[in-house]
């Protein structure tokens, strides 16, 4: 297989306040890249950008899964084309539980044309490779019964994005910090499933501030932002010197894009309680 | 409302699509409401002198009630109405009379068949004449009495006065009144002591053309530890020729007894629907009320348990989705009127599309009804910015030592909640629906399985806009 998304100089604003300012980046599939940058860089923005969330306005540039325009697509549409991000902070849909909405979600994946209110992907099909999924993860069972992401702890919480990547399979998976909120033994865990499950297999992109999840998942590419932009991308020796050091270096060498990344955060609205 | 007299042959509940039948001519009273029509009523049914007095006594309490000034609007003229019409004989029109758009929507739902022939007023051959057969027969045994009411006012007279009318008196409001005057069909059931039926008894098994009809009439007699879940309507939408429905329930459970009632009711847009629903529970009683309500132009309804005797215990679920040009007035009202009692109210609403959903709900501890407990959880959805929800929950303690919950929410679907379930993909309207359903979870889990899977279709069909 061979796929390439491709995101060229993408400006991405929030309120009409902009947050990237001109991002390129071309991921293959079956490769690895490692977004970092200091918090409120704009990974996440990337992410949801181009995972299609409805508030990040694409106010120039473009980004391409193959010959398809992903901008003009809706969420639901780059989900069925291939894109899958895990969330830095997932969203409870109390009441659902997680069986049904992977069974829901597996279904329009796998078949992008279907209509609505047609037939899902027959139960005991599903229930066989959810089952085997969840083991490979070594997740309880019961889980399977539970609300989407309803009182589930912080690493419940990506143990289940973890899962439902798994289930949907991907072209592209987008993973925004899925290695915090764990304890030592579950990044582990966590970075070996990702290893296993998404490694050769998609184009991941793995945004986190840890080390862990990267030692498994050695990048051929790493890329740092700052300010809404990619200011210096290398090997994964990059990771390893920013994980080590920091990003003062970074920082100084790219004294604009520092300021850009002040401003946003100093502009940031207090939050409303 | 029609007012098509065309349409003589046609049985109430379905005239609006003006089926054909082959019936003989059939009894039907005049439009209107006074006193000679309540007693042509009467006569009709071969009815008891005391009935029939029952019946006028009632007439003159509604004349006399003015209308309620609470609720939503009603903009009914009492006059342009067909208070009775006794159905036709046996030999009335088949599945094959039934119109397509009637068929469509049943198949929409999955109802199985019998059920669907059923609401279609279909008598002949119904299938599970068969399998209400046999269950009958073991009811009978054990001497449950489950059938009509007209029934048991022949039948049963003596069980039937005791009871009849004690509970919802005909001056507790002006439609219970009305329904008192008028009322035709509806259930009598009688489940003795010890008996308990662990099965859940459903109306539709039923069959009787008045079943459904505008005024019905239910009274479940539970007696000392005896048990029953009553399933009552039906999800399909339920045409009718009048614009009026006026039903009232009366339920006793008797000491260390329990009672279900679930109904789930789907009326068509220009029905009110004006029901009075209340059980009393004595000690140790459980009683149930699981209700959901759907369409119709306005609906009120407050499920009732009053709790006379220590370690009765009242709950109340309730749903209600308000859709265009629909106001759903729903609630539940429990009164502790003895020591340690225990009531529960959840309701859940959902307006959409310029619908406007209403919790209306009052929890009362009389003086001396120390150590009761009550709590009430009311959520409210909101699916876009035309549609309206508002709650009045109105809490009346007299007793001290008494501890009473309310929580109350209202949220709107997130955009969030949106966005993720799109970016797994989800289409837009499959987002809201999973949403919707998720919210409602909670009680449709506590709905008889066919049932659970019927309000969840009903959901989608409201969610999709192609009911009602
Ligand atoms: N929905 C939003 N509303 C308002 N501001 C936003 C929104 N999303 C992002 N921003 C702003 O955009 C900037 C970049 O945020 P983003 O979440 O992309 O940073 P990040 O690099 O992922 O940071 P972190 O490492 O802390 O997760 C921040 O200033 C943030 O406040
Ligand atoms: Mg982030």
């Amino acid at each position: 297989m061979s796929h390439i998304l491709r995101i060229e100089n993408l400006h991405v604003s929030v309120n009409d306040k902009p947050i990237l300012r001109g991002v390129n980046l071309v991921i293959k599939f079956g490769e690895t890249h490692a977004l970092m940058g200091p918090n409120g860089s704009g990974k996440s923005t990337l992410g949801l950008a181009i995972a299609g969330h409805p508030n990040y306005q694409i106010t120039e540039g473009s980004i391409w899964l193959d010959d398809v325009n992903l901008t003009e697509l809706e969420a639901d549409e780059r989900s069925r084309a291939g894109i899958f991000m895990a969330f830095q902070r997932p969203v409870a849909i109390p009441g659902v539980k997680m069986a049904d909405f992977l069974r829901h979600a597996a279904t329009n994946v796998r078949r992008p044309d279907r209509k609505e209110g047609e037939d899902l992907i027959a139960m005991r099909e599903f229930r066989k490779e959810l089952k085997g999924k969840m083991e490979q993860l070594k997740m309880d069972p019961e889980f399977a019964r539970r609300y989407v992401n309803d009182g589930f702890s912080g690493g419940e919480m990506k143990r289940a994005e973890i899962l439902t990547m798994a289930m949907l399979s991907p072209k592209f998976s987008i993973l925004d910090e899925t290695d915090s909120g764990l304890d030592a033994d579950a990044v582990r865990l966590a970075s070996a499933s990702i290893a296993e499950i998404g490694r050769d297999k998609m184009g991941l992109l793995i945004i986190t501030h840890h080390d862990k999840l990267l030692e498994h998942n050695p990048p051929q590419f790493t890329h740092v932002m700052l300010g809404g932009r990619i200011v210096e991308t290398g090997g994964a020796e990059l990771a390893r010197q920013l994980h080590d050091h920091g990003y003062d270096r970074i920082r100084k060498a790219y004294p604009d894009a520092e300021a850009a990344n002040q401003q946003m955060l100093a502009k940031e609205e207090p939050l409303a309680v | 409302m029609s007012t098509d007299t065309s349409t003589n042959e046609t049985i109430g509940e379905i005239n609006k699509y003006d089926f054909r039948t082959e019936s003989k001519a059939v009894f039907k009273a005049r439009k209107g409401l006074d006193a000679q029509i309540v007693e042509q009523i009467s006569e009709m049914k071969n009815e008891p002198a005391w009935m029939r007095e029952f019946r006028l006594k009632s007439l003159e309490i509604f004349h006399s009630k003015p209308m309620p000034k609470w609720g939503g609007s009603i903009d009914v003229d009492f006059q342009d109405i067909f208070y009775y019409l006794k159905p036709t004989d046996k030999q009335g029109r088949t599945w094959e009379d039934v119109p397509q758009e009637i068929k469509d929507t049943f198949d929409k739902l999955g109802i199985p068949e019998a059920e669907k022939k059923f609401l279609a007023g279909v008598k002949a051959q119904f299938e599970s004449e068969v399998v209400y057969g046999s269950l009958k027969e073991d009811l009978v045994q054990q001497g449950v009495i489950f059938t009509d009411t007209d029934t048991a006012v022949r039948e049963h007279p003596d069980l039937l006065r005791e009871y009849f009318g004690t509970i919802i008196p005909p001056n507790d409001n002006k439609f219970a009144a009305l329904n008192s005057a008028v009322w035709s069909g509806g259930s009598f059931i009688y489940v003795p002591k010890g008996v308990k039926i662990d099965f859940p008894l459903q109306a539709y098994f039923r069959i009787n053309a008045e079943n459904m009809g505008q005024f019905e009439r239910t009274l479940i007699i539970v007696d000392e530890g005896a048990s029953i879940h009553y399933v009552e309507g039906c999800t399909a939408p339920m045409y009718s020729s009048e614009s009026l429905h006026s039903a009232v329930v009366e339920i006793i459970c008797k000491r260390g007894s329990r009672c279900r009632y679930t109904t789930i009711q789907n009326w068509a847009n220009n029905i009110y629907n004006l029901v009075t629903k209340r059980a009393v529970a004595y000690a140790d009683a459980t009683m149930e009320w699981v209700d959901g309500n759907l369409g119709s132009k306005l609906t009120m309804k407050y499920p009732a348990v009053y709790m006379l005797e220590p370690g009765a215990r009242g709950e109340i679920l309730s749903i209600a989705f308000a859709s265009a040009g629909q106001h759903q007035d729903a609630g539940a009202k429990l009164v502790h009127a003895a020591p340690h009692t225990t009531g529960q109210i959840i309701s859940k609403s959902i307006s959409k599309n310029g619908g406007r959903a209403s919790y209306r709900g009052l929890v009362r501890v009389e003086k001396d009804a120390r150590k009761s407990k009550s709590n009430v959880v009311c959520d409210a959805l909101i699916l876009d910015s035309k549609s309206q929800s508002d709650t009045y929950p109105y809490i009346e303690i007299l007793d001290q030592d008494v501890s009473i919950g309310h929580e109350a929410s209202v949220s709107r679907i997130g955009e969030e909640q949106l966005f993720y379930l799109m970016s797994r993909g989800l289409s837009e309207a499959e987002a809201s629906t999973m949403i919707v359903n998720g919210f409602i979870e909670p009680l449709v889990k506590e709905l008889p399985m066919e049932y659970a899977v019927e309000m969840n279709r009903l959901i989608q069909l409201q969610m999709e806009g192609s009911v009602g």
